[in-house]
């Protein structure tokens, strides 16, 4: 199974680790001829404004709206989350998201970097807690009706799913635990 | 202004470790921190596509060519800069004045960098960075200098380059010295790890890790005299995970373009066409420096 990681930015290696360790295939994505060839992406943490430039530059921002439209397994983590919302508060007016989940991301919502923190998280469908690494990390503030709401932090909803689209404030490629990849590995048909 | 909400789902919750700091590196991987000496090129830099800005309030180049003692920047130029940005600050503190880098920690600063674009504080010590909650970063010229500063809490190495000149060739050989020595270490058995450590005045369990992991413990960026996206992309092929660029965009004639360019080049690097493509059509260049002919190599600095 190959599964695109978006390498315009971010932090693109600990998540390609994570996949091989699950046994799928990593594909590093900068191209639409790239993009072409996956079964499913991740788009990683990273500067979700840089993201949004990028994604233009490269050719990339149609292919993905199109991707994303027919139900491409898309996992998001941080700025990730944020390039997959329906809305995006406190952007830059000219950034990009591409609404493939019904949600309303705040951007930094928890701060600059020394409010960035780490914490155990109870993770619906998870047995034990998830020990959860947060950066500059933003959390969902409304969410559709279609969402489910895997985890939260003070009642702001961190982890949520939409049918084949995973997406998570956190940061759990930074960390050894592969629960969730291997959640975001089961939404690929 | 709302509250920062804390994590409710654990009494565990911690900010300031190692991942936390380490953590914002990996995030800026493959992008450009430009330097910016003020609001409205903290607004240019953005729109390029910047990762970071690094608030100062002259770029290497002025600092070289004014002399004198470089410090701190004015914390309210540094506000002024996280003001108009959404992306995040940078800030330099002399090399062993710890007193700044807690002035930067407490203008909530996102990256300190101890820096030997300023004159240094300290000729023996460098900066406790493990007292602190934000994450530093420091340049060194080889893997010895690279290990000292992580055993000192470094959660981010840069080549020194030297900064200001335009010239990249001195982050181009501290890259080289960098990667070259990994790359050895990898290969060398137990009883050759320690003479590594000793020659590279380095700890031993830093050696050793990299002995496993073929990598140094925390990202490894390049700064110190870039000027045109292929000095970017030279950097990326050479290994540097990301890359910082300071005079190079705002001494050149046409800074938004050559940002937006360099960004580009950052993220494609091992792609010639799209290098051949955004490298059209820049303007001039910042005028660049013979190293030889330099009165002060920034490089030197730092123990």
């Amino acid at each position: 199974m190959k599964v695109g990681l978006l390498a315009l930015q971010g932090a693109v290696g600990p998540h390609a680790e994570a996949l091989r360790d699950l046994g799928a295939t990593p594909v590093e994505v900068r191209t639409p001829e790239q993009l072409a060839d996956v079964d499913a992406l991740v788009v990683p943490g990273g500067e979700s404004t840089t993201m949004s430039k990028l994604l233009d530059t490269s050719g990339l921002a149609g292919p993905l709206a199109e991707r994303l439209a027919a139900g491409l397994p898309t996992f998001g983590t941080c700025a990730g989350m944020i390039v997959l919302a329906r809305t995006v508060l406190d952007g830059r007016a000219d950034q990009r998201s591409y609404d493939a989940i019904d949600v309303t991301v705040r951007r930094n919502a928890f701060g600059r970097q020394v409010d960035s923190f780490e914490a155990d998280l109870d993770v619906a469908g998870l047995d034990e807690p998830f020990h959860a690494v947060f950066i500059r990390a933003p959390f969902v503030e409304e969410v559709g009706p279609g969402v489910e709401v895997l985890a939260a932090v003070d009642g702001h909803p961190v982890l949520c799913r939409q049918g084949p689209i995973l997406v998570s404030a956190f940061h759990p490629e930074l960390t050894s635990d592969r629960r969730l990849h291997a959640v975001f590995l089961t939404l690929i048909p | 202004m709302s509250e920062t909400p804390s994590p409710s789902s654990s009494p565990a919750s911690q900010t300031g470790t190692q991942l936390v700091k380490r953590g914002l590196a990996e995030m800026l991987k493959g992008g450009v921190i430009m330097d910016v000496v003020d609001p409205e090129q903290a607004k240019i830099a953005e729109d390029a596509g910047a990762v970071a800005v690094m608030a100062l309030e002259r770029v290497p180049s002025d600092i070289r060519r004014d002399g004198g003692v470089a410090r701190m920047s004015d914390p309210e130029m540094i506000e002024g800069i996280k003001a108009v940005t959404t992306i995040p600050v940078m800030a330099k503190a002399r090399i062993g004045h710890f007193v700044e880098a807690q002035i930067l920690e407490a203008l909530g600063v996102d990256y300190v960098d101890e820096s030997e674009v300023l004159t240094p504080a300290d000729e023996a010590h460098h900066i406790d960075k493990w007292a602190f909650t934000v994450p530093f970063v420091c340049g060194a010229t080889n893997l010895g200098e690279a290990l000292r500063r992580i055993s000192e809490g470094a959660c981010m190495i840069r080549s020194k380059g030297e900064a200001g000149t335009g010239n990249v060739v001195e982050a181009v050989r501290h890259l080289r010295s960098i990667t070259g020595d990994i790359r050895k270490i990898t290969q060398a058995d137990g009883a050759e790890l320690f003479e590594w450590a000793k020659r590279l005045q380095a700890p031993l369990p830093l050696v050793q890790e990299i002995h496993q992991t073929g990598k140094l413990p925390v990202p490894l960026f390049c700064a110190g005299g870039l000027a045109i996206p292929a000095d970017a992309a030279l950097a990326m092929q050479l290994g540097a995970e990301a890359v910082f660029v300071g005079s190079g965009i705002f001494k050149s004639d046409n800074p938004s373009a050559r940002a937006k360019a360099i960004v580009e080049a950052t993220t494609h690097f091992n792609d010639p066409a799209i290098l051949a493509k955004v490298s059209r059509g820049l303007g001039a260049a910042m005028p660049g420096l013979e190293i030889g002919s330099l009165e002060t190599t920034f490089a030197a600095r730092g123990w």
